[in-house]
């Protein structure tokens, strides 16, 4: 039985004019526990309401997702969304500690050494030393990660992620997608990841699903097999790396424009 | 700024230079002397006052007036502000009763609070709660408007109920906007109780101030509104360390130039 599964899903809004907009047309998919999947698509393509539905915090207009055989109809219990606007995300007037500790909070951890595991997870994304610092005081690239423990700390079962590395620098975007990889590997959780960043995908995943423009559909779905650990310079550089990313490439750019 | 504020030197003694030209002013002026009296025997007044206990009763009845009024007011307004800033359709609906409430001066309520009250306890801390009421519950509408979509929607994803949405994220999100309102809420009070003291009371500083007034004893009189002033500023002081204390991250943040 696949941990996630979306059967038939679309969304259409209104817009302020009175104009039906379909952003999503109709998507299915279904995602194995402890896989690493990522949609890849170009801006606008409703990506994030793409997200927001399988979280459960947007009402698909038609179709439905199914979390380990229940149907979503609010947020699940065992699944957490990454925003990627962590500036937005992260509680400023909780310290470093005070915003993953909410993520062991949140699903009811209380206990003596809840405080011991929110260290642990702040050591694991790289903060030590910034426990007591308060959000704003971080860089972006920091904020984010203290935005990925607070997350594993509610310990999801899946773990959706909005582009959540769009709005960083190159640099501090690959040393984050390592440590996210490496927390992956360590913490076996799924990880359903959204980015238009073709290579990001591909140096990620397991799995791709190309979307479509709006309305978006899936159009492309590819296996990849790079070995793991990846690693920034030898994955990006072998042969194949370059076709799949053409290969892409071409299916986003030869689309019709809408 | 400095956390460890140097001491103002120069204040004091502008304020120091100031005295002692009232003191000698009203000295020297016999005429004067008789609205004014020196600064010297007011506090000598006040001193007295203060030992024989003759002010300090009107002092506590409109302390605790002051702090019914205000705490009253704070929570009504901020319950209600939470629930107006939530539900845009609720807001709407009072949009233009608050808008035309609020510029009114409120002590134009008064006579309205007298006569459904009477002139007892009550009232005066009935029109200290409306008064102060406007400004905790305005700032606490648009600190709740002004929460990030996504602050809420991380609260929903993490799986907290809405009770617990509320509690721990806009409550604390909206504090700033909130302890704005209830800094300007805190004057208001102060300033309600004192009128509405004067205009009917039998008790009180306002009271006191007023009716020293009419017995032309004017040190005395003095002695209250000093009273009145000191009372204030140290409220404000009070709140201020307070606020300093709880919201330290929001200070920060605006040292640092972040929203």
């Amino acid at each position: 039985m696949p941990i996630l599964e979306v059967q038939g899903l679309s969304k259409s809004y209104r817009q302020a004019g009175g104009e039906m907009t379909v952003a999503i047309g109709n998507i299915s998919c279904r995602i194995e526990a402890g896989e690493f999947v990522s949609f890849v698509g170009p801006s606008g393509c409703g990506k994030t309401t793409l997200l927001m539905s399988i979280a459960g915090l947007l009402a698909p207009t038609s179709g439905r997702v199914i979390v380990k055989g229940q149907e979503v109809v609010g947020p699940p219990p065992n699944l957490v969304l990454l925003f990627q606007e962590y500036n937005k995300s992260l509680f400023a007037w909780r310290s470093v500690l005070g915003n993953v500790r909410f993520g062991l909070e949140a699903r009811g951890d209380h206990s003596a050494d809840a405080e011991t595991k929110a260290r642990a997870l702040i050591d694991l994304v790289g903060l030590r030393g910034f426990e007591n610092h308060y959000p704003w005081e971080l860089s972006g690239g920091m904020q984010q990660r203290v935005a990925i423990a607070r997350a594993l700390a509610y310990e999801p079962e899946v773990l959706l992620m909005d582009e959540p590395f769009g709005s960083l620098d190159a640099l501090t975007r690959l040393d984050l997608e390592d440590t996210l990889l490496r927390l992956w590997a360590e913490l076996k959780t799924t990880i359903l990841f959204i980015t238009h960043d073709i290579e990001e995908a591909i140096y990620l995943s397991d799995r791709i699903w190309v979307l479509s423009r709006r309305p978006s559909e899936i159009v492309q779905e590819l296996q990849i097999h790079f070995s793991r650990p990846r690693n920034q310079v030898t994955t990006r550089t072998e042969a194949r790396f370059m076709e799949i990313r053409n290969d892409i490439y071409r299916r986003i750019a030869n689309q019709d424009a809408p | 700024m400095n956390p460890v504020s140097k001491f103002n030197w120069p204040g004091w003694l502008a304020f120091s230079v100031l005295l002692l030209l009232w003191e000698t002013a009203s000295r020297a002026l016999p005429g004067l002397r008789v609205y004014i009296p020196p600064i010297s025997q007011i506090l000598a007044s006040l001193g007295q006052l203060l030992l024989s206990g003759a002010i300090t009763n009107h002092l506590t009845v409109s302390l605790v007036r002051f702090v019914e009024g205000y705490l009253l007011a704070a929570a009504i307004a901020v319950s209600l502000g939470i629930i107006l800033g939530y539900f845009h359709y609720l807001h709407s609906l009072l949009e233009m009763l608050i808008e035309l409430l609020r510029p009114m001066p409120s002590v134009a309520i008064i006579p309205v609070a007298i006569l459904t009250l009477g002139l007892g306890d009550s009232m005066i801390v009935a029109v200290t709660v409306y008064a102060c009421l406007w400004p905790i519950l305005i700032n606490t509408i648009d600190g709740v408007r002004n929460i990030e979509r996504t602050l809420v929607d991380t609260g929903r994803t993490f799986g907290l109920s809405a009770g617990r949405i509320l509690w721990q994220i806009i409550l604390p999100g909206a504090s700033p906007y909130i302890v704005t309102g209830l800094r300007i809420g805190l004057s208001i009070a102060l300033i309600l109780v004192t009128t509405a003291e004067m205009v009917a009371g039998s008790k009180g500083l306002g009271f006191f101030i007023l009716d020293e007034e009419r017995s032309m004893n004017s040190s005395n009189m003095y002695a209250g509104i000093i009273l009145v002033a000191l009372l204030g500023y140290m409220l404000n002081r009070g709140f201020v360390l307070l606020e300093r204390k709880t919201m330290k991250w929001r200070h920060g943040m605006i040292a640092r130039g972040a929203r």
